[in-house]
């Protein structure tokens, strides 16, 4: 099993700041790790080489600095690793960054790509599921587990919260994982010194088959018009109730509200 | 530190950083409490990696250096010392003489085995009576034309009982004394060789430390280290290279208490302010952090020089000797600031200070490395 799994390297903190004029993230001068979501990505990527065999090739789409993020990837197994980075690829929303992932990735055969449910910066969850489609192969997101590979066919448990569904998905396709889906194993000592400088390609903009009016801030349809953090504010004084009467409160107060019951 | 690392050390510090985090920093309070062996935590080294991560890849290893391998211990050891000092023993004292000295059966029959980590290494000098002064001891071993018999007693062995391997030195002609010692490669498991009583201990209580009886041991020649009568220069060696593993133990100790100091001082408030708000508080932890980073950098020092195949010994000593002494300082300093509270064994602190004095002592007291220092000093010169 051929996979392809798509790494983003992103700003570690919780507390992200924004550029007050532009509305964009302050990367600067804040240390990166490799995005959660896409770590696990990368142990079940690891996991299904071990059990159907393949190859395993890390793409991202970043600033030259996502190179140290590739060779701790190399330090964890993975077969090959590809940046793409390039000046006009600066300023991409979802949907441009991914044009650009998908354009790279149809260069190749896979059978399989990974990508991470979210990136804790952007926090969009739509990379994963337009790359799908810019390849125009199916999808599925929320998935956290990987119960098998047979035929061609894989078979997968998404998690949507208040259900669990068990898909059969031919290949090739596009799964997004959660953290579920597998532990991060450690970085093996000899991996480290045998592979973590092992030579990683570089894609720039000319190597892709992608018009400038498609990537970039300019073949981004995202506006961002204004970012704030949500702030909750006591409006009504504080009632202490029993669980029956809490219900019905809270009831009532969502039905003077206009909703339904 | 930092501009000194490679791609490499950063990754090797990175992981086991985690590593500590998810496994060995939970662990460390329970096994001091139950004085335990951490099996589990040593299977989980194996399997990183750790236990081959300064040999060469010809001969089972990781490619590392001594820095990563400093790096390592450093910190395991900031969370729990007993983890710290498993690994340096196992590297310092039992794999790194044999990558050293061993012949190429040596070299396949125990040393694979040690960097795979499917065996655990240990290292026996030391006897009731013959500490700092190792040219005395009394364990003999009585050339039998294809094999040597060996019999006497060590005392203090770190990770004794666990192991599956040990360096054990004997005297091949007693007359000559110090140069009359040799070392022997022994497994655990040779008729007459048995482990005695286990140690009590104010600190690393998690680390094994047990004597060794050995009642007429039959050896192969084979498992001769080296040459006949040449222990005690290997002996010193094995001590320099073993002193850049536990002066990293010390750091790490000296990181890891003042890593605890700056949470705690922030959080505890007095007069209405965090304590850390004092002026005392903050020129105290100014000092320790001053200590902790010349410390570190004479490790460096000595850890670099080794890699770069230089005379490492004196800086070796002086690391270990300015290392542990920070630590027993930094420890209790540490402590001090956290009043009542440090005392308990509630915090970590308490444990840290009492893992601390054992830098102190073993492989080489603070004298014993004073002598070293002196030594070579006055052949030498300053540098
Ligand atoms: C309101 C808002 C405003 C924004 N404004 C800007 C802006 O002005 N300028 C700007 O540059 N960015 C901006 N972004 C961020 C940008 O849209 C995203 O960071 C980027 O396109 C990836 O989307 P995401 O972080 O939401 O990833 P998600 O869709 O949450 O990521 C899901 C998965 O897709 C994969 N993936 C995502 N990005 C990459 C990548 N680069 N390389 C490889 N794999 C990847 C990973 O597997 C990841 O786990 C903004 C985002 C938001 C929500
Ligand atoms: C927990 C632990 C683990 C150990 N692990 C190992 C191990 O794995 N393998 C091993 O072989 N040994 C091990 N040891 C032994 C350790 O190396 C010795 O305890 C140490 O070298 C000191 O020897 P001693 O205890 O006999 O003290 P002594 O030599 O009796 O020293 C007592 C005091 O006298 C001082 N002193 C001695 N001679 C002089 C002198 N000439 N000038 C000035 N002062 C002097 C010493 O510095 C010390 O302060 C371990 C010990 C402990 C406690």
């Amino acid at each position: 099993m051929n996979i392809a799994v798509l790494v983003k390297q992103v700003p570690d903190t919780t507390e992200i700041k924004i550029d007050k004029e532009t509305g964009a993230l302050i990367r600067k001068g804040i240390p990166t790790i490799t995005n959660p979501d896409d770590l696990t990505g990368v142990e079940l990527a690891l996991q299904l080489k071990e059990t159907y065999g393949g190859n395993i090739h890390a793409f991202t789409m970043g600033p030259s600095s996502a190179k140290n993020m590739l060779r701790e990837l190399y330090a964890r197994g993975i077969d090959e690793a590809t940046l793409l980075s390039d000046k006009a690829f600066a300023g991409s929303d979802t949907w441009a960054t991914s044009h650009i992932l998908a354009s790279a990735l149809k260069k190749h055969a896979f059978d399989l790509v990974i990508a991470g449910r979210q990136a804790i910066d952007g926090d969009t969850a739509q990379v994963g599921p337009q790359v799908a489609e810019f390849l125009k192969i199916p999808h599925v997101s929320y998935v956290d587990r990987v119960i098998d590979y047979n035929d061609g066919m894989l078979k997968v448990k998404k998690n949507e919260e208040h259900r669990m569904l068990t898909l059969n998905l031919p290949t090739p396709a596009l799964i997004t994982v959660l953290d579920e889906a597998a532990k991060p194993r450690y970085m093996n000592m000899f991996d480290i010194f045998r592979r973590s400088h092992l030579p990683l390609n570089q894609l720039t903009c000319d190597d892709l088959d992608v018009s400038l009016a498609d990537i970039g801030i300019k073949g981004s349809p995202t506006k961002v018009k204004k970012t704030f953090n949500k702030s909750a504010t006591q409006k009504q004084p504080k009632q202490t109730l029993n669980p029956e009467q809490a219900a019905r409160t809270i009831l009532d107060f969502i039905e003077a509200k206009g909703g339904q019951s | 530190m930092e501009h000194i690392l490679s791609d490499q050390h950063r990754l090797v510090k990175k992981t086991v950083q985690q590593f500590v985090k998810d496994t060995v920093k939970p662990r460390a309070k329970s096994i001091d409490e139950s004085e335990t062996f951490p099996h589990d935590t040593v299977e989980s080294m194996r399997e990183m990696g750790l236990f081959a991560l300064p040999f060469e890849e010809i001969e089972g290893g990781a490619g590392g250096d001594t820095l990563s391998y400093a790096i390592a211990v450093m910190e395991l050891s900031k969370a729990c010392a007993t983890t710290g000092v498993i690994l340096s023993a196992h590297v310092s004292l039992c794999a790194a003489p044999i990558s050293m000295w061993g012949t190429s059966y040596q070299k396949e029959t125990f040393l694979r085995p040690l960097l795979s980590g499917e065996s655990l290494g240990a290292f026996g000098l030391t006897e009731p009576n013959a500490g700092t002064d190792a040219g005395a001891q009394k364990t003999v071993a009585i050339d039998k034309g294809d094999s040597y018999q060996i019999s006497g007693s060590k005392i203090f062995i770190t990770n004794a009982g666990v192991a599956d391997l040990y360096i054990i030195s004997a005297l091949t002609e007693p007359e000559k004394k110090h140069k009359g010692i040799s070392l022997f490669i022994v497994e655990a498991d040779r008729k007459g060789f048995s482990v005695g009583k286990k140690e009590m201990k104010l600190g690393i209580r998690g680390s094994s430390t047990r004597e060794l009886i050995l009642d007429k041991v039959n050896v192969p020649k084979e498992n001769l280290l080296g040459k006949e009568n040449k222990g005690f220069g290997m002996i010193m060696q094995i001590l320099s290279g073993g002193r850049i593993g536990i002066a990293a133990q010390a750091v790490g100790i000296c990181e890891g208490a003042i890593e605890e100091a700056l949470e705690y001082t922030k959080e505890r408030t007095q007069f209405g302010r965090p304590i850390s708000s004092f002026q005392n508080t903050q020129f105290t932890l100014a000092d320790l952090e001053t200590k902790k980073e010349a410390a570190k950098g004479l490790l460096i020092k000595a850890a670099l020089y080794k890699d770069q195949g230089r005379p490492y010994t004196k800086e070796a000593a002086m690391a270990k000797l300015y290392g542990a002494q920070c630590a027993t300082e930094i420890t209790q300093k540490a402590l001090q600031l956290f009043g009542g509270y440090g005392y308990t064994r509630e915090y970590d602190i308490e444990r840290m200070m009492r893992d601390a004095k054992i830098t102190e002592i073993y492989e080489g007291t603070n004298e014993a490395q004073k002598m070293v220092i002196a030594g070579s000093l006055l052949k030498e010169g300053t540098s």
